[in-house]
């Protein structure tokens, strides 16, 4: 058993260098997003949308919320055994 | 005449055919349907066809126009894909359900009167329940049961509805009807329970998780999109739609965030998609519209991609659960391919069709000048990329290694989910052709840089926050639980029902039993045999006291009267003195 398990192909994320990678590169993107909204110039339906980094902002407060509310409020409140209906 | 038949037709009658076709040929004649199905609907002008009297009223089985053929052509395409997808299958009950469910659904969008619309659409359910029942499960036959029932009370609601509704117009015609008056609300109610609105919407998250693998795939496109385009025909412009729409796309992200069983996410991914239809409605412009429109149509190429990414995972590891799975690309690279393709259509990411979509919505929200709205649904954006978006391909594919290597899906699921993912990005790079089919002429340019770059950092900013929540262990961890929803209601407070009405009107029987048929007659009996002997002494004991009786005496007299009374026997005196008393009782007592 233990032979096979080192004759077991290595794949793509099993080595922690590719996964580090996958990271810099969707950091460096997040860096190239921020700086890309200079030279937009924004047609907006609300003075909100002109507000400097809106978009950025509002996406990562929207998920922290929705994560904190889902986990701290919601999962309390709805959460049963697995049998609950059984 | 014009030489093509009613699509539902063809649907239909090749699903009765498929029991008596054997062998290798079955495969063939499957797909065969939706394709002759195909090319007899491209040769459907425009205008109302096949028109037949029945009981004075015009039933119309074709009123063709963009609205109706856009569905018509996705129904067809989806069909195409989903038979593609189960031709594996040797189960002829899935294969018969799933076609005349297609059918129907072609039935309902081209129906031109509320008569064979409402026939068509008590079809939908009940050629669906089957491809829930199907599984062969103790759970999904308790869901099929539970998805019967309340689609039994939409569609009262909705022949309520419609019976009133005609009767107060006279005309069976299917076509504008607005909010206004009882009838109409009646008929609005029943296409909301089909769309799955929030309190309604438990049929869909409770049933489609325990639909068969294959089975998931026709359902997730023709319910809620056949509810989507009879709220397109009768009701655009509601404004009550908007608001619907809007919750619908907000609180069931809550719900995916933490669901473990990750066709159950998609399920409430689908209800938020159909808030963005919805609420397009709702607003009711031209581009609103058009964006709804578009958006069902992209939403069940790239709704029905997932369910099969998910699919082909259960069908090669029988598990569907976020704690069970995880690193599965590791021998399913082209399925999780084609999830991620669907992953980033239905978060809306440049050059994938969610976003040619979706945008448009957004847009018709933000022209509008609905602050809230628009607010509601830039969060349901950020939301559905989190859940759908990420979690889905990221807890099966990715995440900590289950350990499991198991074979790539089955070569005609690839292919389907490989024609489905060529669509996603075919439709998002070239939304040319899809735009040339809404019912408005389409003067909307996706691809706008503010648009492009805001949408973008929206994504990777909440992708973002994934990551970090991830990584600082806060990110709730997948738990083999069930969260309880608005179905607790009939589920759980069903049986307290069911409790106190058993113990209410079984405990009033019990007492009945005891006190009054049994009890009654033996206190009735035991007094009518002593009643005479109690108002005789009752009259006899003071007459006889006064006479000086007493003490053995006294006793000697009560037991020679009432041995006397007890057996008929009394001296001729003594009844005329008790039948007496007696008629004096009467006369006072009246």
């Amino acid at each position: 058993m233990e032979e096979k398990r080192d004759r077991e192909e290595k794949y793509l994320f099993d080595n922690p260098k590719n996964v580090k990678r996958l990271l810099t590169i969707f950091f460096s993107s997040l860096g190239v997003l921020l700086f890309l909204e200079i030279f937009v110039h924004k047609h907006a339906h609300f003075r909100c949308e002109e507000w400097p980094e809106f978009f950025c902002v509002y996406g990562f407060v929207a998920c922290v919320v929705l994560v904190i509310v889902a986990k701290y409020i919601l999962r309390p409140l709805v959460m049963r055994r697995e049998d609950y209906y059984d | 005449m014009i030489d093509a038949v009613p699509p539902a037709v063809i649907f239909i009658i090749g699903a009765l055919l498929v029991p008596l076709i054997k062998g290798k040929w079955k495969g063939a004649f499957l797909l065969l349907i939706p394709i002759v199905g195909f090319i007899n609907l491209i040769h459907i002008p425009e205008g109302t066809h096949w028109v037949v009297g029945f009981a004075g009223y015009d039933l119309v089985f074709g009123k063709v126009d963009r609205l109706s053929l856009i569905f018509g052509y996705i129904f067809h395409l989806i069909t195409f894909i989903a038979l593609l997808y189960a031709l594996h299958l040797k189960d002829d009950l899935q294969h018969v359900g799933g076609l005349i469910y297609a059918g129907s659904a072609l039935g309902v969008v081209f129906a031109g009167d509320l008569f064979s619309f409402f026939v068509f659409w008590e079809m939908l359910t009940v050629s669906s329940v089957l491809l829930i029942w199907a599984r062969r499960t103790k759970a999904s036959t308790g869901a099929g049961y539970r998805y019967l029932l309340i689609h039994a009370i939409g569609g009262l609601c909705l022949l309520a509805g419609i019976v009133l509704y005609v009767a107060q117009n006279g005309s069976i015609e299917f076509g504008y009807i607005g909010l206004n008056g009882l009838a109409s609300y009646l008929i609005f109610i029943g296409f909301g329970i089909n769309c799955a609105w929030p309190i309604f919407h438990p049929w869909l998250t409770d049933a489609y998780p325990e639909a068969t693998i294959t089975g998931v795939i026709f359902l997730s496109a023709f319910t809620t999109k056949t509810a989507v385009y009879a709220l397109a025909r009768a009701f655009p412009g509601t404004e009550a739609l908007i608001w619907i729409g809007a919750i619908m796309t907000g609180f069931p992200i809550f719900y995916a965030v933490i669901e473990n069983d990750l066709r159950r996410v998609l399920a409430y991914s689908l209800i938020n998609q159909v808030g963005f239809m919805v609420c397009g409605i709702g607003i009711g412009t031209a581009l609103a519209i058009n964006g709804a429109i578009a958006h069902a149509f992209n939403d069940i190429i790239f709704k029905s991609l997932l369910f099969m990414s998910m699919g082909a995972i259960m069908y090669r590891t029988g598990k569907i659960n976020g704690t069970a799975l995880g690193g599965l690309y590791r021998t399913m690279p082209l399925t999780c391919i084609f999830c991620m393709v669907g992953a980033a259509s239905i978060s809306a990411f440049p050059l994938f069709s969610g976003f040619v979509s979706k945008s448009m919505v957004m847009s018709a929200a933000g022209a509008g000048h609905l602050k809230i709205v628009w607010f509601i649904l830039l969060f349901a954006s950020a939301g559905v990329f989190h859940h759908a978006g990420i979690k889905i391909p990221f807890f099966a594919f990715f995440g900590h290694d289950s350990g499991m290597r198991p074979k790539e899906a089955p070569l005609n699921m690839l292919l389907a989910m490989g024609i489905a993912a060529f669509l996603c990005i075919f439709i998002g790079s070239y939304p040319g052709p899809l735009y040339s089919l809404l019912p408005y002429p389409v003067d909307y340019l996706p691809y706008t840089m503010p648009h492009v770059v805001g949408q973008t950092q929206i994504l990777f900013f909440s992708a973002l926050a994934f990551t970090l929540l991830l990584l600082a262990g806060i990110y709730p961890p997948e738990m083999r639980c069930v969260n309880i929803d608005v179905d607790w209601f009939y589920r759980k407070a069903g049986r307290l029902f069911c409790y106190v009405t058993d113990k209410v009107f079984n405990g009033i029987n019990a007492f009945s039993d005891r006190f009054i048929a049994r009890g009654l007659p033996r206190v009735l009996g035991r007094l009518s045999r002593h009643l005479p002997e109690i108002l005789t002494l009752g009259a006899m004991l003071p007459l006889w006291t006064a006479f000086g009786a007493k003490g053995e005496e006294l006793q000697v007299k009560i037991k020679k009267a009432r041995f006397a009374l007890e057996t008929g026997t009394a001296p001729i005196g003594i009844s005329a003195a008790v039948a007496t008393i007696f008629l004096v009782v009467i006369f006072f007592l009246i």
